[in-house]
């Protein structure tokens, strides 16, 4: 279907002008995609979070209480925007965009099939890592520019955050660059034909994810990191001052960016797009729903780990980091080198 | 060497936190707590413990067991309790005896501390498992526990 799109664009219209239509089409999908994705997601986390603490969650707007963020969404939309009189305003209102931008780029290079991928770059991993990390400025820019006390706690320590559990999130991502010796994400889907990498690297591989999914639970600011909201604390952290839409941009962001650290999770361990033993491989429309399929149980482990850990301090969450992630993953890497090195990895 | 095993103990307790939520989130369907109340209000019943507010329990021919001893108006903080008491003639021994002529309770000012109802020699007042205490007027709030025309059970007192 995208095939006849594309060949229809350009042969009704002149090159320069069909690109620009193309693109203008992927973006307006990515932006349905995005608005889908974060309602659904935040329903998705009120659910879950109800069902883990024995509650029922919403269930009186639509049927079962689908309709729930919605009605939220719909709520914020029409609030008025108010904001303190001393902030600077041209980086308060600012921020948002800064934060709801950079998540949306992030989701530009993932594979969701082998034929759906707006933007397949040969630096896709490096560039993802860069990305998440410009959503922080938006973090600080917003908990700088709010002129509150309280948000300039939250932005600072989710600079302390982000410059920390950055690290491990390079690092573990780089053990497994090991393996498939290439940084494209069409290039990492390939290689796991033979077997996805968490079984093709074994040991390493499991520990890399471990190390990786807590250093994404940290980059995305949800609890048990959630020294930047920090609810019992800091009122709201950063966007304590925020009201509206330009609130709801920040809170979706946070959403999107729980999907894209659970989507490259997806992406260099469980194999993208790839169905378990290839059962699916004659139909490859269906690659979206495996992608789909193991993001979303990735993000249910993100749930998972939200609703049940207690919190950390801020030390805590330093000491977590330079004192245990860090060294294991430096140990790992090497270890990943010997086995890629001596070829013990697992291949079908 | 207590390094390796903190990061074993950390993860075996954090494993052990997943599986207990992991549990509750099997359950929940059937063993949520939360309670519909609008919806159930007819059905609603509270657990055991729970302090609505102080009544007086009466039997069928009228009676309560309060001999007006006032041991709960004097131990109650707030001074929710008031007791109109008065001399009467009691009619098998013919002397005059202290009883009570109105139990006033103060819903208003109780802070459902239970003292009163641990003092009380008698086990005269127990709570009330009523949990629709708003109304539109406080007046409505200062209640005669007592109903009318009411008589000490026979028997308390020995
Ligand atoms: S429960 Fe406490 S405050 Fe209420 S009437 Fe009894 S003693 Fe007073
Ligand atoms: S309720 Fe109990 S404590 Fe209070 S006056 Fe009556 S008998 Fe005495």
């Amino acid at each position: 279907m995208i095939e006849t799109i594309h060949n229809w664009l350009y042969s009704t219209m002149p090159q320069g002008v069909a690109s620009i239509v193309e693109m203008i089409l992927i973006a307006l999908a990515y932006l349905g995609f995005f608005a889908i994705a974060g309602l659904f997601l935040v329903l998705m986390e009120r659910k879950v979070a109800a069902w883990f603490q024995l509650r029922i969650g919403p269930n009186r707007v639509g049927f079962y209480g689908s309709l729930q963020t919605m009605a939220d969404a719909l709520k914020l939309l029409s609030k008025e925007l108010t904001g303190t009189a001393k902030a600077d305003k041209f980086l308060y209102n600012l921020a948002p965009y800064f934060v709801i931008i950079s998540a949306l780029m992030g989701l530009a290079v993932f594979p969701f099939t082998k034929d759906i991928q707006a933007f397949d770059i040969n630096i896709g991993i490096f560039f993802l890592i860069a990305i998440s990390s410009i959503g922080v400025i938006g973090i600080l820019l917003g908990g700088w520019a709010s002129n509150n006390k309280f948000a300039l706690i939250g932005a600072m320590r989710s600079g302390v955050q982000a410059i920390s559990y950055e690290l491990s999130i390079g690092l573990s991502l780089l053990t497994m660059i090991l393996i498939t010796g290439s940084l494209q994400l069409s290039e990492i889907v390939e290689v796991q034909k033979n077997g996805w990498l968490i079984i093709q690297g074994h040991i390493p591989a499991i520990i890399a994810f471990m190390i990786y999914m807590i250093a994404g639970t940290a980059e995305t600011n949800r609890a048990p990191f959630d020294m930047v909201e920090a609810e019992s604390e800091l009122g709201a952290g950063f966007h304590t001052e925020y009201s509206g839409m330009k609130f709801a941009y920040f809170f979706l962001a946070e959403f999107i960016n729980m999907f894209i650290i659970a989507a490259i999770a997806t992406t260099v361990f469980f194999g993208a797009w790839l169905s378990p033993f290839g059962i699916t491989e004659s139909i490859p429309w269906l690659g979206v729903f495996w992608f789909l399929g193991k993001t979303l149980v990735l993000i249910f482990l993100m749930m998972w780990f939200r609703w049940t850990f207690p919190r950390l301090r801020i030390d805590q969450l330093l000491t977590l980091e330079w004192k245990y992630l860090l060294p294991i993953n430096l140990v790992n890497i090497v270890i990943m080198a010997l086995i890629v090195w001596l070829n013990l990895t697992i291949k079908f | 060497m207590s390094y390796f095993s903190d990061i074993y103990k950390g993860i075996k307790t954090l494993l052990t936190g997943m599986s207990v939520t992991g549990k509750y989130f099997l359950t929940s369907r059937k063993g949520a707590i939360t309670q519909q109340y609008p919806d159930n209000r007819a059905t609603l019943k509270m657990f055991d413990r729970f302090r609505g507010e102080v009544i007086m329990p009466h039997n069928e021919n009228n009676e309560h067991r309060c001999t007006g001893c006032q041991k709960c108006e004097i131990i109650c903080p707030n001074g929710t309790i008031e007791i109109i008491w008065d001399r009467g003639i009691d009619e098998e021994t013919g002397k005059k005896k202290k009883k009570i002529d109105q139990f006033v309770y103060h819903l208003s000012m109780c802070t459902m501390c239970a003292l009163c109802i641990d003092v009380c020699p008698t086990d005269a007042i127990i709570w009330g498992q009523n949990f629709e205490n708003s109304v539109y007027d406080r007046t409505k709030l200062t209640r005669v526990l007592n109903e009318p025309e009411s008589k000490l059970m026979p028997g308390v007192e020995d």
